[in-house]
């Protein structure tokens, strides 16, 4: 097993890496039935910095956990990576997240009671890696996102912006096919939410794919492309690269 | 240092539980003491029958011995208070018993006369026990000097008498007597052996074995003092013929036993017209003993099971509070990508770990307890190994049982909603 941190190949433009055909997603709340999604269809090319915009009730975040394999379509196929993932069951789902996927969330969502190694390695943990490759590994990735010095703290210990730098270095312990932040600003003050948004724009000139969610316009000008959504479609996409 | 997956995920349920300390020590409790009452009573119960099981064994299981009882006979005693009562065991009953039964290898006879023994000035009331060599081969007691009842003996019809430890102490006061004489009821018999006694306490088993005997061959007893005890108290004067007051016969196989102890009760039921002997098969009381320990076991096993299933519950209560409390924690790891069956593994190895130290912890209790009680109550008891090995898997069953629903809680939410919780 490596512990490669960052694919070093150039982005290949023509590679998909999320497909999405017609998906729709309904909830039934009551009585009445709600569309979040009605009909998106798009594709994400590999190393693409995206940035999902919309008011709230849009359709952003049913998008983003659809996205991540948190939920699943009601109609529509989802593409993730080269494989349909639109009817898989929840541990075909898991091994999706756990293999393909990396989270970044706005309230950073850092188990309180590990230290950071330990939370930087919980994706290890689940894929089976030894304890001494994980701990390598885990290293390299605090080294990365600026934490060298503080594996043995508990998130509590730290910063709104460092632990935010933990979940980053979470989020690629797996080396996911797609990066998902959702408002990974959102808790954070404008000169920190600057920095973790430098060390995203840097993961994306390294290569890696990031959809992220924001509804700050700021904060989106970092992404090359703009996907704007309205009750539940696709209402503009924007490419500034 | 590559610990395997077990190991790793036993000490990640440690560290979180280590984060509660008081928490998960408070829980632990109901396990504590639940497995420590399994143990202490199992070994009491367990003493107690033990006890009774030596004094049973002792005798040997592979004999019945059958004991002469004057039979309640009310109207002998107020009409004719003069008339001689007999009854009991014949030599003859003893004789035919061995040619009747093939399965019956020897018999022993025993004869007992109440005499006083005498040594210079000291002087004791003894049971005299008149029996054959065999007796000494059959209920085996130590030696302590000497020699014990022999064929020559028999054969020549020695005056020679084998004396219990404390009869030996109380009259001669020294072991160096061996080869003097003892007068017993005007006879003098030559001190050839002394062996220890044992405390037979039960009631319905009695062997001649007691604080003062006096074993003298039983023929030798038989020409000296002969069948006819006469008894002179206060305005009643008793007469009884008895021949033999027990014999004690052994069997070849312990299968054989009780098979042979009902042919005896016919055979005797033909000859006695009186029911005036008792057949008592130690084998069937030693069954009984273990039946009633069984039912005892059972009893307190099932009390002690209580707390632990009160202490079951109080686990399941913590760990549904916990996972609620933990909702965020499960969360995250679904999103990251733990399976449903991770979940649950991750929250039963807590559960199971909990009541397994519990249970740990309840064993030292178990055996700290019996100590005690024998320490200060004086009361026997027996710690098995079988009851901490039980204690222990109940606890890791336990465990099991009252970890799967709040594990499978756990598991079963909504990464999304889950995720949200704060």
């Amino acid at each position: 097993m490596t512990s490669q941190i960052t694919t070093e190949c150039p982005a290949d433009p023509n590679e998909p890496v999320i497909e999405l055909n017609g998906i729709t997603k309904t909830y039934q709340m009551g009585s009445v039935e709600v569309r979040a999604l009605d009909g998106v269809s798009t594709v994400f090319q590999k190393g693409d910095f995206w940035a999902i915009m919309g008011p709230s009730g849009s359709g952003k975040s049913t998008m983003l956990n659809v996205l991540g394999c948190l939920d699943r379509p009601t109609t529509g196929t989802y593409i993730l990576d080269g494989r349909d993932v639109s009817n898989m069951n929840d541990d075909q789902l898991s091994l999706i997240r756990l293999r393909r996927v990396g989270f970044i969330f706005q309230s950073f969502n850092l188990i309180p009671q590990l230290t950071v190694q330990r939370n930087i390695e919980l994706p290890l943990y689940y894929l089976d890696w030894s304890v001494k490759e994980s701990r390598k590994r885990a290293r390299e990735l605090a080294d990365m996102v600026g934490l060298g010095d503080r594996l043995n703290h508990r998130p509590t210990e730290l910063s709104g912006g460092q632990r935010q730098r933990v979940a980053v270095a979470r989020a690629l312990a797996n080396d996911p096919a797609v990066i998902l932040a959702d408002e990974p600003t959102g808790n954070l003050d404008t000169p920190t939410g600057k920095q973790i948004m430098a060390l995203l724009e840097d993961l994306n000139t390294q290569g890696k794919t990031i959809v992220m969610v924001t509804h700050e316009s700021h904060v989106a000008a970092y992404a090359g492309k703009h996907l704007h959504m309205l009750d539940g479609k696709i209402s503009a996409t924007e490419d500034h690269s | 240092m590559r610990y395997s997956k077990a190991v790793r995920n036993i000490l990640l349920g440690m560290d979180n539980l280590r984060l509660h300390k008081l928490r998960s020590l408070l829980t632990m409790m109901g396990i504590v003491f639940g497995v420590g009452s399994v143990i202490a009573m199992l070994s009491v119960g367990e003493g107690a029958s033990r006890e009774a099981l030596d004094q049973i064994k002792k005798l040997g299981s592979n004999i019945i011995i059958i004991t002469s009882v004057k039979p309640s006979d009310d109207n002998a005693n107020d009409m004719r208070r003069t008339r001689m009562s007999i009854y009991g065991l014949l030599y003859h009953d003893a004789k035919r018993l061995r040619e009747t039964f093939d399965t019956v290898i020897r018999t022993v006879p025993v004869k007992l006369i109440r005499k006083d023994a005498r040594v210079n000035v000291r002087h004791l009331e003894v049971r005299l026990v008149g029996t054959t060599p065999d007796w000494f081969s059959l209920v085996r007691r130590p030696l302590v000097a000497g020699r014990v009842l022999s064929e020559q003996d028999m054969k020549k019809r020695k005056a020679v008498a084998v004396l219990t430890e404390h009869g030996a102490r109380k009259l001669l006061a020294v072991e160096s007597s061996l080869g003097k004489p003892v007068r017993i009821a005007g006879d003098y018999f030559e001190v050839v052996g002394i062996i220890r006694n044992e405390n037979i306490q039960s009631g319905s088993l009695s062997t001649p074995d007691q604080d003062a005997d006096a074993y003298v061959p039983i023929n030798v007893a038989r020409e000296r003092f002969g069948d006819m005890f006469v008894k002179r108290t206060s305005g009643s004067y008793v007469r009884e013929l008895v021949e033999l007051h027990q014999i004690i016969a052994e069997v070849d196989a312990s299968e054989n036993v009780e098979k042979t102890a009902d042919g005896i009760a016919e055979m005797l039921k033909r000859s006695h017209m009186h029911d005036d002997y008792r057949i008592s098969v130690p084998l069937a009381l030693l069954r009984e003993v273990e039946r009633t320990k069984r039912t005892f076991n059972i009893v307190l096993g099932s009390i002690a099971c209580i707390s632990l299933l009160v202490g079951g519950i109080g686990i399941m209560n913590i760990m549904l509070a916990s996972v609620t409390e933990r909702t965020k924690e499960i969360g995250i790891r679904r999103a990251i990508g733990a399976r449903q069956k991770q979940i649950v593994g991750q929250f039963l190895i807590e559960t199971i770990v909990l009541s397994t130290a519990g249970g740990l912890i309840g064993i030292c209790l178990g055996l700290l307890i019996p100590w005690l009680i024998t320490f200060f109550a004086g009361m026997p008891t027996v710690v098995t190994a079988w009851s901490i090995v039980l204690s222990l898997v109940i606890s890791v069953g336990v465990g099991i049982v009252f970890g799967i629903y709040p594990a499978f809680r756990a598991a079963q939410m909504d990464p999304i909603i889950a995720l949200r919780h704060e």
